[in-house]
């Protein structure tokens, strides 16, 4: 019998991905890792998050009724490593991270797919509404979810080949609604959690707050220091991004003072506190100058992009130009663009129309047909 | 092999039947308030008695300086909260080492957020306490002195009369977590110049959620938990009689059989080490090689995730553990594996296995094969887990 280990994070989704299965007939071992473990932070995570100590105590219970053996394994190391230093340091530099992302290359499908491989388990799985389908030219790609209700694909686009090919996503055939049902009927004492939301170690969703009180200590602030060095210079004039500065025009006129520029994301108007007697938006984060640019509604529209950091999926690569449908945040509803390749680890993404904000470190996913084709981080 | 191999008896024992035996009476037939006035209630109080006088025999101490807790933990708590809050006047320090269990250390960092002062204490790289530090960390402030008897994790047994001796030298008191001790080794509190003392029954082949606190006559501590007179006004709650009674059989059992048990495990323990370091490469033993608890052995595989180690075991039936269990299961590097100079690396890779007199040289035998097939398995899994997360094809 193949052994699966199913990532357990307490919730509705993962506990009928374990159940399914089991039912399939796979040898299915239960694990909840442990990444972020701040007493504020366990509190908020249960409450929605997937990976606190309710998530320990709600998966247990729920191994235990569908009858599966389940374990807790510690990333804490991983998680602050590769999703807290990489959320900060793209803050401090001015940039909008997406820590999902990071949290599912390098902790889910890195270490958790490491660990689960090395105590004899063929697969992991999870309990993402998403596919995976090997294509006609051999490779595996994401395939979005019967329901489209709930896209689950976008922070997904960075798994490689060998990670794909060792991974299950069993409720991906099933509809939210169905996987509840299925919940109900098994008694799960989950059943009726709520969806979680928001960023899982972020209290109250004031990421600033959190950047804060992270950069209150001394050996964060030398990390997040050394990986601002690596790819920025000159910035010491925006501090940690919470040194105040101006507000200014795309001419440079100053209009204003602003906190610092961790408190502001690209497309912004709520919070700017900037009586022009017109609605104003953010355009630009400079961290080099600690400006803040304003502009108006058409301002903020662009009509291309380059993406670095790129990985490829449906394709072995890029080779000419291709038409694609492309997201540029998590809720993005995706839009038609051409991309093609103007170095060798950076592609120019070309719109039909001009998308709205349009933010560096979010990631830009392509599709074709539904799959996901690739993508990357924009520059 | 079929049946299960239980190899962590420091993190908790199999109640003895005998125990068992010895508890039930007093569940459904003899179940009276021990401070009621009637002779219904007059044989729980002989009961109690009756037990608290074997316990008080065990470590050479008086019946009346015995006082039943809910167990190890609560002991700990009490024993430097109250001693703290009772000496205020003389000062507020006091001195531990680090490789405290963590019922000792965070009630040391809840004094330390109430204005106390800590000194924590290192250990040599066997995990016994520098005793010289020790000595120069005394300050005319120093209200008290808590050492662990003996180690939960790598099983270093501490120089306790050598500890007594300087306490005593500088009057300071001196308490000590024997929750990993009592029941294993002797005890003579007088001897070892010990003023306070925790133990636990769970350890000992006793129920769990009891244990007491031995406080040296004439010491003025106050309650920790409020309530009846109970425990001569010590420690108020209703008497839990038949844990008590329990309690007091699993030590009446463990002194008895102490001496051969000792010879056993020893012999059971020094086995399993001499065969892990000679046949696994790249193995180091954690604590000091003789001075560590009879039934302890604790070791560090180089290149490994300890954690991998411990759930292939478990489903070969094998229960064992890295450390201390924390409330998650989860772990984090042991911070006596860090206090011992292991690095972060090497700590994540260990392996702690706590026998019992019930162990067999085959269920030893068998652990010992399935370890070295897994560790092997572990390490030849790593380079390949490097390549295939770096590489995109």
């Amino acid at each position: 019998m193949q052994k699966v280990v199913v990532g357990m994070s307490g919730g509705v989704d993962s506990s009928v991905a374990a159940y399914l299965l089991k039912k399939q007939g796979y040898d299915v071992i239960g694990v909840t890792m442990q990444i972020w473990q701040d007493e504020d932070v366990c509190s908020i995570s249960e409450n929605g998050g997937c990976c606190g100590l309710g998530a320990v105590e709600d998966s247990r219970r729920v191994a235990s009724v569908l009858d599966i053996p389940h374990y807790v394994m510690n990333f804490r190391k991983e998680f602050k490593e590769s999703v807290i230093d990489y959320f900060v340091s793209e803050y401090v530099m001015a940039r909008t991270p997406n820590p999902c992302i990071a949290c599912n290359a390098f902790v889910k499908w890195e270490a958790l797919l490491a660990r689960s491989l090395s105590i004899g388990a063929s697969y992991i799985a999870t309990g993402h509404y998403a596919s995976i389908a090997r294509l006609e030219n051999g490779r595996y790609a994401i395939k979005n979810s019967v329901t489209l209700a709930k896209d689950q694909t976008y922070a997904l686009y960075n798994l490689t080949q060998y990670q794909l090919e060792h991974t299950l996503m069993p409720v991906g055939a099933y509809s939210k609604d169905e996987i509840r049902n299925i919940a109900n009927e098994l008694k799960l004492p989950v059943a009726n959690k709520p969806d979680s939301q928001e960023i899982c170690f972020v209290a109250n969703n004031d990421y600033a707050a959190f950047i804060k009180e992270y950069l209150e200590d001394e050996d964060n602030r030398r990390i997040i220091e050394e990986k601002r060095a690596l790819y920025m210079k000159n910035m010491e004039s925006s501090g940690y991004g919470f040194t105040p500065g101006n507000f200014v025009d795309t001419r440079g006129n100053i209009l204003g003072r602003h906190q610092g520029l961790a408190h502001y994301t690209i497309g912004q108007r709520k919070g700017l506190n900037l009586a022009l007697g017109r609605p104003v938006f953010v355009k630009k984060l400079d961290p080099k100058t600690n400006e803040v640019v304003i502009g108006d509604a058409e301002d903020v529209f662009t009509d291309r992009c380059y993406v670095n950091n790129l990985n490829f999926m449906a394709i072995k690569d890029l080779e000419d130009e291709m038409v694609v449908n492309a997201k540029i945040r998590y809720s993005h509803k995706g839009a038609r663009c051409t991309i093609k390749r103007t170095a060798a680890d950076e592609i120019l993404c070309v719109f039909d129309e001009p998308q709205r904000a349009v933010t560096p470190g979010q990631a830009a996913v392509f599709y074709k047909d539904d799959y996901v084709v690739g993508g990357g981080t924009i520059i | 092999m079929e049946k299960k191999i239980y190899l962590d008896n420091a993190a908790t024992t199999k109640t003895k039947p005998e125990v068992v035996e010895a508890m039930l009476p007093y569940f459904s037939e003899l179940y009276g308030n021990p401070s009621s006035v009637y002779e219904f209630a007059s044989q729980n109080k002989k009961a109690l008695d009756e037990s608290r006088r074997t316990i008080a025999n065990a470590i050479g101490a008086e019946s009346t300086e015995i006082y039943f807790t809910g167990g190890g933990t609560e002991a700990d708590n009490w024993a430097l909260i109250a001693t703290a809050e009772a000496y205020e006047n003389k000062g507020k320090h006091i001195i531990t080492s680090k490789i405290e269990h963590h019922a000792v250390l965070h009630t040391c960092e809840y004094l330390q957020k109430r204005g106390y002062e800590v000194t924590y204490v290192d250990v040599d790289e066997n995990g016994v306490v520098k005793l010289d530090q020790l000595e120069k960390a005394i300050r005319p402030t120093t209200v008290l002195i808590s050492i662990m008897f003996a180690n939960n994790e790598i099983g270093t047994i501490q120089p306790i009369k050598e500890i007594g001796a300087i306490a005593k030298k500088h009057k300071v008191l001196f308490h000590t977590d024997a929750v990993q001790a009592f029941g294993q080794l002797n005890i003579d509190v007088d001897d070892l110049g010990i003023d306070m003392l925790s133990a636990s029954a769970h350890k000992l082949n006793g129920p769990k959620g009891i244990g007491f606190l031995y406080i040296r006559q004439g010491i003025k501590i106050r309650s920790l938990i409020h309530g009846g007179a109970q425990e001569r006004g010590r420690r108020a709650g209703t008497e839990n009689v038949p844990y008590a009674v329990g309690f007091g059989k699993a030590v009446e059992l463990a002194m008895n059989s102490m001496e051969e048990r000792i010879k056993k495990e020893t012999e059971l323990r020094d086995y399993l080490i001499k065969r892990v370091l000679s046949e696994i490469p790249y193995t180091r033993l954690n604590g000091h090689r003789t001075k560590r608890l009879p039934n302890n052995a604790n070791f560090s595989f180089q290149f490994i995730e300890g954690e991998s180690l411990l759930i292939m075991l478990d489903m070969n039936n094998i229960c064992a553990s890295s450390g201390s269990a924390c409330t998650s299961g989860s772990l984090d590097p042991s911070h006596v594996l860090l206090s011992i100079g292991l690095p972060h690396e090497i700590a994540h890779g260990s392996l702690r296995l706590t026998l019992s007199e019930e162990n067999t040289i085959e269920e030893i035998d068998y652990t010992i094969d399935k370890i070295k097939e897994t560790v092997e398995k572990l390490r030849n899994m790593s380079p390949l887990y490097e390549d295939f997360v770096r590489r995109r094809y």
